[in-house]
This record gives C-alpha cells, sequence and structure tokens, in this order.
C-alpha cells in the first residue's frame, strides 16, 4: 500500500470517527429537547396516588386525608408503576370545566385559522399583482405590525373592542386574529416566487384576475398555505396573552390559560389535561411537518 | 382606463377585505393611542404633551419590566441565533438519521406552553430534578424560579421553544449557497474557518437578520411561560413588560398604557431598524 493511499485511509477513519462523535452528541441533545414532552405524556398514565408520591414535595397536594408517602425530593420516572387511564377518564367523563376550556381554545383557534388564512390569501394576491410604489409602502406598514409584540398591539386591540362593546366576548380574540398581518406577510412572499410568465400566459389568453386567482396561484400556493395555516394554529393554540386581557369572564378563556390556574387538589389530573391539550398540535404537526419546513424555508431573508 | 389600469384596480379589491380589517383593528386604534398618550384623561381631554411619557418613563414598576425584558433579549436572541446556526452545520454534515433529528429539534415548537409548564416546575422547583442532579456535584439547591437565577430557567426555556424553527432557517439558507463558490474555495486552499466567515456567513446574512428579528419577536412571547409557571406576580427579575401591561390594564389606565405602548413600538422599530442597517453594511455585496 503506497503512501497516499494510506493517509487516505487514515483520514477516512477519522472522518468516521467524527461522524460518530456528532451523531451521539446530537442524539444526546435530541433526548433533552424531547424529554420534557416525554415525561409529560408518561406521567399522564399514572395513578393519582403514584404522582402524589413523586411530586408531592412540589405541587404538596392534600389528597383526601393524604395518607400518601411523600419523598422528600421528586422521583422522576419514566415508566408509571401501574399503567392506568383512570386520569383520562376523569377528565373526559366527570370534570366538564376541562372539555368546556377546551372546547373554548378549539372554537378561538380554527375560525382564526380559516378566516385569517382566506383574508391573507385575497390579499397576498393583491401585494403580488401589478406592483405599485403605494403597496410597497403599505406592505412595510404589514411588517411593522407584524413585529409588532402583543404588549403594543392590545393596548389599541382593547380600545376597538371596547367602542365596539365586544369586550368580554369571543368576538374580541377572533376579530383582531381574523385581522393579523402575520399571514400575509408570508404568503405574498410565497407568491412573489410564483415564475410571472405563468401568470401573464394565464392573462393574455383572456383569463380574468378571479381565474387566475383561484385556478392558476392557489393550486401553487396550496403548499405554502398549508404550511403558514399550521404555524398560525400553533400560536393561537398557544395563545396566553389576549384572553388575559380582553376576557375577564373566565368561563370564555381558553385551556391554554386555565390549566395553569388548576388547584394543587387536581394535580393529578394535570397531566392529562396536558396532554389531551397537546394532542391536536401533535397530530398535526406528525402529519404537516414536510409542509412546516417547506413554508419555513421560504420565510427566510426579510427583504424578499 | 386602459385594460392593464382596470386589472391594477381589480388587485386592489383582493386587498380590501384585509386593508379595512387592519385600519379598523390596528390604524385606526393606533391613531387613537397616540392621541390619549397626549391627554391628560379620556374624560376631560386636556392637551399635555409628553408629560404621560415622562410619567411612564420615571416609573419604577416600567423601568424595572423593560430593564427585565431587555435584559432577557439582550440574552436570548444572540444565543438563540448562534446555537441555531450551530445546529444547523451539524445537520449539514454527514450524519445519519438526518430527518429525525430534524423533527425532534422541532418538535418543541408545536408544543402548548400550558402544556408544559408543570414538567417545567418538576425541574426547576426548589425539590426538583435539576438541583437533585446539580446536588450530585455537591452544588447548593437553589430555588430556581423564585432566586436571581430564574433569568437562566427562562432563557433555556426560550431556546428549548424556538431553536428548532431558527434551525431550519438557517438550514435552507446553508443549502442555497452556490456550489461552485464553495468549490472554488475548497481548489484555493481555503481554511474551514475561512470557508465559514467569509462565504457561508455573508450569504447567510439576511438570514441571520430574518433570524434575529423573529427571536426578537418570539422573546417578547415569553411571557406565556413566565406567566404560567409563575402567575400574576413573580419575583422581581421576571417581572416583564406584559406584567406590566396587565397591571396598568387591570387599573384601566389608558393614558399610562397609551405611553407604554408607544414607547415599545418606538424601542421595537429602532432596534429592528439597526438590525437592517447592520445587515445592509454588511452583506451589501452578496446577491441573496
Amino acid at each position: 500500500m503506497n503512501l497516499l493511499q494510506k493517509m487516505y485511509k487514515r483520514r477516512k477513519r477519522i472522518d468516521n470517527y467524527k461522524t460518530v462523535l456528532v451523531t451521539v452528541a446530537a442524539f444526546i441533545f435530541a433526548f433533552i429537547f424531547l424529554l420534557p414532552i416525554i415525561l409529560t405524556i408518561t406521567n399522564s398514565f399514572m395513578s393519582s396516588s403514584e404522582i402524589s408520591a413523586n411530586y408531592g414535595s412540589i405541587f404538596a397536594t392534600t389528597e383526601k386525608g393524604g395518607k400518601i408517602f411523600i419523598s422528600k425530593t421528586v422521583n422522576l420516572k419514566f415508566i408509571p408503576d401501574m399503567v392506568t387511564f383512570s386520569q383520562y377518564f376523569t377528565v373526559l367523563f366527570k370534570s366538564p370545566q376541562y372539555l368546556i376550556k377546551f372546547w373554548n381554545s378549539i372554537i378561538y383557534t380554527v375560525p382564526i385559522v380559516a378566516v385569517q388564512l382566506g383574508i391573507a390569501t385575497l390579499a397576498a394576491y393583491g401585494f403580488s399583482r401589478y406592483d405599485s410604489k403605494v403597496k410597497r409602502v403599505i406592505f412595510f406598514a404589514y411588517i411593522i405590525m407584524m413585529l409588532m409584540p402583543y404588549q403594543v398591539t392590545l393596548v389599541p386591540n382593547f380600545l376597538v373592542s371596547k367602542a365596539l362593546g365586544i369586550i368580554d366576548t369571543r368576538w374580541s380574540i377572533w376579530l383582531p386574529g381574523f385581522f393579523s398581518p402575520f399571514a400575509v406577510y408570508l404568503l405574498t412572499k410565497f407568491m412573489r416566487r410564483i415564475p410571472t410568465e405563468v401568470i401573464e400566459a394565464a392573462s393574455i389568453d383572456g383569463a380574468g384576475e378571479w381565474y387566475i386567482f383561484s385556478r392558476i396561484n392557489m393550486p401553487l400556493c396550496k403548499g405554502g398555505i398549508a404550511s403558514i395555516a399550521i404555524l398560525v394554529f400553533f400560536d393561537f393554540w398557544n395563545m396566553v396573552e389576549q384572553p388575559l386581557i380582553l376576557l375577564t369572564n373566565t368561563d370564555l378563556h381558553p385551556l391554554s390559560v386555565f390549566l395553569s390556574k388548576i388547584n394543587s387538589g387536581e394535580i393529578s389530573l394535570a397531566f392529562a389535561v396536558a396532554v389531551i391539550y397537546l394532542v391536536p398540535p401533535l397530530l398535526i404537526f406528525l402529519y404537516g411537518e414536510d409542509y412546516l419546513v417547506e413554508g419555513i424555508s421560504y420565510q427566510g431573508g426579510i427583504k424578499g | 382606463m386602459s385594460a392593464n389600469e382596470k386589472k391594477g384596480m381589480i388587485s386592489w379589491l383582493f386587498l380590501l377585505p384585509s386593508i379595512v380589517g387592519v385600519l379598523l383593528f390596528f390604524v385606526a386604534p393606533f391613531m387613537v393611542v397616540i392621541y390619549y398618550s397626549m391627554i391628560n384623561n379620556p374624560i376631560q381631554k386636556r392637551f399635555v404633551g409628553f408629560a404621560n411619557y415622562i410619567n411612564v418613563w420615571g416609573n419604577d414598576a416600567f423601568k424595572l419590566a423593560g430593564m427585565n425584558t431587555l435584559k432577557f433579549s439582550f440574552m436570548a436572541v444572540p444565543l438563540a441565533v448562534l446555537l441555531s446556526l450551530f445546529l444547523a452545520a451539524v445537520m449539514e454534515s454527514r450524519i445519519p438519521f438526518k430527518s429525525y433529528f430534524r423533527s425532534f429539534f422541532l418538535s418543541p415548537l408545536m408544543v402548548p406552553t400550558a402544556s408544559i409548564v408543570l414538567i417545567w416546575q418538576v425541574m426547576f422547583h426548589y425539590n426538583g430534578l435539576v438541583n437533585n442532579f446539580t446536588a450530585l456535584f455537591g452544588a447548593d439547591k437553589i430555588d430556581w424560579l423564585k432566586s436571581d437565577k430564574a433569568y437562566i430557567v427562562i432563557v433555556a426555556l426560550f431556546l428549548w421553544k424556538n431553536l428548532g424553527y431558527n434551525m431550519i432557517l438557517f438550514m435552507s439558507a446553508l443549502a442555497s449557497i452556490p456550489k461552485e463558490l464553495l468549490e472554488v474555495a475548497a481548489l484555493e486552499n481555503a481554511s474551514k474557518m475561512q470557508v465559514f466567515w467569509l462565504i457561508k456567513v455573508r450569504y447567510l446574512s439576511s438570514t441571520i437578520l430574518f433570524v434575529t428579528i423573529m427571536s426578537l419577536i418570539n422573546s417578547f412571547k415569553v411571557f406565556r411561560e413566565v406567566y404560567l409557571m409563575t402567575g400574576d406576580y413573580p419575583v422581581t427579575s421576571l417581572y416583564l413588560l406584559q406584567h406590566f401591561m396587565n397591571n396598568t390594564f387591570a387599573s384601566l389606565d389608558y393614558q399610562k398604557l397609551s405611553a407604554a405602548a408607544i414607547i415599545m413600538f418606538i424601542v421595537v422599530t429602532a432596534l429592528v431598524y439597526v438590525m437592517y442597517a447592520v445587515e445592509n453594511f454588511y452583506g451589501k455585496d452578496v446577491e441573496g
């Protein structure tokens, strides 16, 4: 074997070591990332006495007389001593308040995703066709609005809701959500990448704007619309700021806010409720991950 | 009207629903906010100039909340950018199971904060997991969420949630760097460091800007974690601007709210403008 070959082999071996090392590091990192999710799920299958025993020192439950051994420090377990669905049973059939809040979350999030995407698809088409100076100025204003945190936008939202008399109704959450500029911005960027020739060709053939929009533009943007819908869903499913300010009536609160108000007596239910709340986004994530990744990839570069 | 002009008009019809909504729910009330920030109260409506601003600016709670929020953002955002860039670079190298890793790192994005705060509490409580772990090395127990170390926890939670999203942005940007350029660099015996700093980072500059801005926006949402774990009254080091706003909403002090919102509006706009200017300067000779 000549020297060159030897060197090549050696280098390849080092590369292999490196790959193994990086892979192991990545696995450890990934494990840390997944740990909280896994723990929440496995803990939801524990009996309430097991949860009190494990986490009693943290949540200090006084479970009916409480003849339960409470360890001083938490006792983390991946696998429950005995798998039980009793927590789920209680949540689903005996404690309607959680289901009502879950229903609230759906009733806020689903219409917001649908209407925001509908309005945004139209607007994005408007922005991406017949560029003009005025449109650019307006689009810039949308970007500024999109960047503003809730700490800024909630004040105007509150004033409008008050003026319209919709404070403490679902409309105060719905309406600002419908017109949020986030989806408009992302979809416009998506539509600007459609080659103009495609649309020009249709236009020359005599197709009207609505026809071009619905028959040519929409099919080309399906992926983008799906991915942005997913992002908007995650964001509103997770809402905390708006209900705290716009809804003083806690009956109207979504589960995202209510879950933290669970009292210590029901702490054993909390994991099951948390998992139930996690299910819709989890399913969307599992089915839509490729769309999501593609959609995020399109976003980079704020100038575009 | 020419045919083209007519079509231009039609394109405005598509914009109409969005623009009407945005005017009604964001722009018009924002004008009212500006107006409210300059009057003494909504009943007397006496013009007071910048008195409300000076008032808010000198308010101790506002200063505390503002400083805490800024401190958090200045710690969390650079870390979020650097670590996710590092992750993306790792994902770009030859490792197996790439698509699994991608899913794992992205998964926290979908987890609602409310579903996960229980586990955070189990971890960071005085009797919690993290203390059990650090005790193995002889460290003293800390009540993480109630100490001045609470910051570290919140930064960690923020990174956990946002790294995956940023990583995807960087991965797609890294993939779009022209291959010829990297080949030329390899032929010219450029070191890995040179390739990284002189080619990749420059090509990434617009993505770095985007990631920084998105991380900044998301850093204001960390209130969710803080609120759901510690409620209305956290330790002073975790008293954020959203807490201040909530309390001011509760007292219905419109002038204070309005002035505070506008100060924040100006600060956020200024921050974004500065980032934009830096990127323009650094990446100006790169097509991207």
